[in-house]
């Protein structure tokens, strides 16, 4: 007897659980799981036809591997694909020299109020929308009002048309990237640097190293370990990259297109513009699986390394 | 963060400490110097903007662009409403579900842990890609112009998820649950009577992730909204600059329709007085929960 109420009870205790996974699980067959299935229109010839989207998509005819042909055959495949790791790349790069810079400036600094005060300060543009950042940069590149081209003008230059210049968008991007996300990376590697025991400075500073050794020797060498998995993290997604950025600082200017298309603005164009769904879906799958791929090397290659950082 | 100030031995020279409060002064200006700027564009006249162009200073203030923003700019005020409401709906929605689905994984006597764990972590992984969730969306949805199309999407966040089941587990949680058990307090009283009001700091973490990303979307806005009704703060402002670039490109031979658009549309300081007026909650309200998103970053791991 006892037997079979611990068994209705683990049932009845079961459902419980289950009606609170439920809403999540909907939404993730619906948002997520559903979606994948999607993936079919990429091996389909698909033109929207009478009888809307799902009797189209039942009678569109199979067309194998046309769509990805289609794709590499054309000149954006190596664009795209170029632009997104190149400026994940950099991104990486700065972005992580930049961000150590400021956690260990911050951790160093004698004045914790003011201390505080920078981090708020850092960590601000994080919070702003990309549209707002496109606002922000406009105001200093507008041609006929921005600040920069009016500086210019006072040294007697001529002004820019700084939306129709793709050769400098690289850097401005970068630079763009760095202003947004330095500091939400600062914070990552400022909890870390906290969290070092004080006595490795102590017996550094009795065997007469100077702060810039200890930084070094010390600061340095606590945090590779965390260095390592961020930069493999980020390695792993190298091949999508910040919508937001590419499409709304760059204001969607055409002129710009062979220096800020990336794949997701692409797709996203693609998609809205040319209409063209099976080649648009196959960009995305490419997108997709090239990523699952790099994540799981990248796991596994964390998992060697430093087993509790891994991600699964 | 900062109460373990290092004071005493190893701190840095008054030179060095220099130095590192120059360097950081100048990136902290570098960050609010853009903000400030277009505030004082807002605060600009047209005249002084015509002759001038942006300054920091400008000849002559004028608060026309918030004037103009209030009496004819019927849209901010559509636009802000917009707003509020899928920010406090969807917060409240995506709390409530993300809340018990990491709760329901969190409890080792859910039999099925494992496998609503790893449904919740594969689409970190994997996704379909735009087309097919914008097919979904739309087709079988139907969220084109309808403002659960700017709730949905951002209801469910695997990343949340990995940051509450954190707070679940913590060991102080533990025996409560089990003691409620003895009393004989269902599954779902346990988690809203005890478990939630303990995990409160938490809870406001992805509350505040969650507010903070529906008063920034406007990713969802560019999917599915077209009507000016249902156009949310951030999505305005970016009609505001297409619409100039359209003009812009067609400006050599403007059309009647153009023309009338040229002529009713906010003039640059009333476009910068939207970017204000759509970044003044955020500069209000974030100061205030640094810490809980410092939090939030910092605890959580997508682990099993």
């Amino acid at each position: 007897m006892s037997v079979r109420a611990t068994g209705g009870w683990r049932l009845r205790k079961n459902t419980a659980f289950l009606l609170m996974v439920l809403p999540g699980f909907i939404w993730l067959v619906l948002l997520k799981y559903l979606p994948m299935g999607g993936i079919v229109l990429a091996f389909k010839n698909f033109h929207f036809a009478r009888g809307g989207f799902w009797q189209s998509l039942w009678e569109s005819s199979w067309c194998g591997l046309q769509n990805f042909e289609f794709l590499f055959a054309s000149q954006n495949a190596w664009i795209i694909t170029r632009n997104t790791i190149l400026y994940n790349l950099v991104f990486i790069v700065t972005g992580t020299i930049l961000a150590l810079a400021i956690a260990v400036a911050l951790s160093e600094l004698l004045n914790r109020r003011l201390a505080k005060l920078y981090q708020t300060c850092l960590f601000f543009p994080y919070f702003l929308s990309w549209v707002v950042v496109g606002y922000l940069l406009l105001g200093f590149l507008s041609f006929d009002k921005g600040a920069v081209n009016g500086m210019l003008g006072q040294f007697g230059w001529q002004p820019v048309q700084w939306y129709d210049q793709p050769g400098v968008w690289p850097y401005i991007l970068s630079f763009i990237n760095l202003w947004k996300n330095a500091g939400y990376n600062a914070v990552i590697y400022l909890a870390a640097i906290m969290g070092i025991d004080r006595q490795y400075y102590e017996a550094a500073e009795i065997d007469g190293a100077g702060k810039w050794q200890q930084t070094i020797y010390v600061t340095l060498p606590h945090l590779y370990k965390l260095i390592i998995v961020m930069v493999l993290l980020a390695v792993g997604r190298i091949f999508s990259a910040d919508f937001g950025l590419f499409y709304q600082v760059p204001l969607n200017s055409g002129a710009l297109y062979p220096t800020t298309d990336v794949i997701d603005t692409y797709v996203f164009r693609s998609l809205m513009y040319t209409g063209d769904i099976g080649m648009t879906t196959a960009a995305g799958l490419y997108q997709s699986v090239v990523g699952f791929i790099l994540i799981m090397l990248v796991n596994k290659v964390i998992k060697k390394y430093d087993r509790e950082s891994a991600m699964f | 963060m900062f109460k373990t100030g290092r004071r005493g031995v190893g701190q840095v020279s008054a030179r060095g400490n220099l130095l590192l409060n120059l360097f950081l002064f100048l990136l902290s200006a570098a960050c609010v110097y853009p903000l400030l700027f277009v505030l004082m564009i807002s605060l600009s006249s047209n005249e002084s903007i015509a002759a001038n162009g942006y300054r920091l200073w400008p000849g002559q203030f004028s608060f026309g662009a918030y004037q103009y923003m209030f009496t004819i700019g019927q849209q901010i005020i559509t636009s802000y409403g917009v707003t509020i409401v899928v920010t406090v709906a969807g917060t409240v929605l995506s709390v409530l579900i993300t809340s018990l689905y990491a709760y329901a994984i969190a409890r080792d006597d859910f039999r099925y842990r494992k496998f609503f764990t790893y449904l919740a972590i594969i689409p970190l992984l994997f996704s379909g890609g735009l087309v097919p969730f914008y097919m979904v969306s739309t087709q079988l949805l139907h969220f084109r112009n309808s403002l659960l199309g700017l709730i949905m999407p951002l209801a469910f966040n695997s990343f949340f998820i990995m940051i509450l089941r954190t707070y679940f587990r913590a060991g102080n949680i533990k025996p409560l649950i089990e003691a409620a058990k003895i009393d004989g307090a269902g599954e779902f009283r346990i988690f809203f009577r005890i478990v939630l009001p303990l995990s409160l700091p938490g809870v406001a973490t992805i509350a505040l992730f969650s507010a903070f990303a529906y008063w920034g979307d406007w990713y969802n806005a560019l999917l599915f909204i077209d009507q000016p009704s249902l156009t949310p703060v951030q999505a305005m402002l970016m009609n505001i600059q297409s619409n100039l670039q359209f003009i812009i490109q067609n400006s050599t031979n403007l059309s009647a329709q153009a023309f009338d658009l040229l002529r009713n549309m906010p003039t640059d300081a009333a476009r910068m007085a939207v970017v204000i007026l759509a970044t003044v909650p955020i500069i209000l309200a974030y100061p205030f929960f640094q810490r809980y998103f410092i939090r939030g970053l910092t605890v959580g791991g997508v682990k099993d």
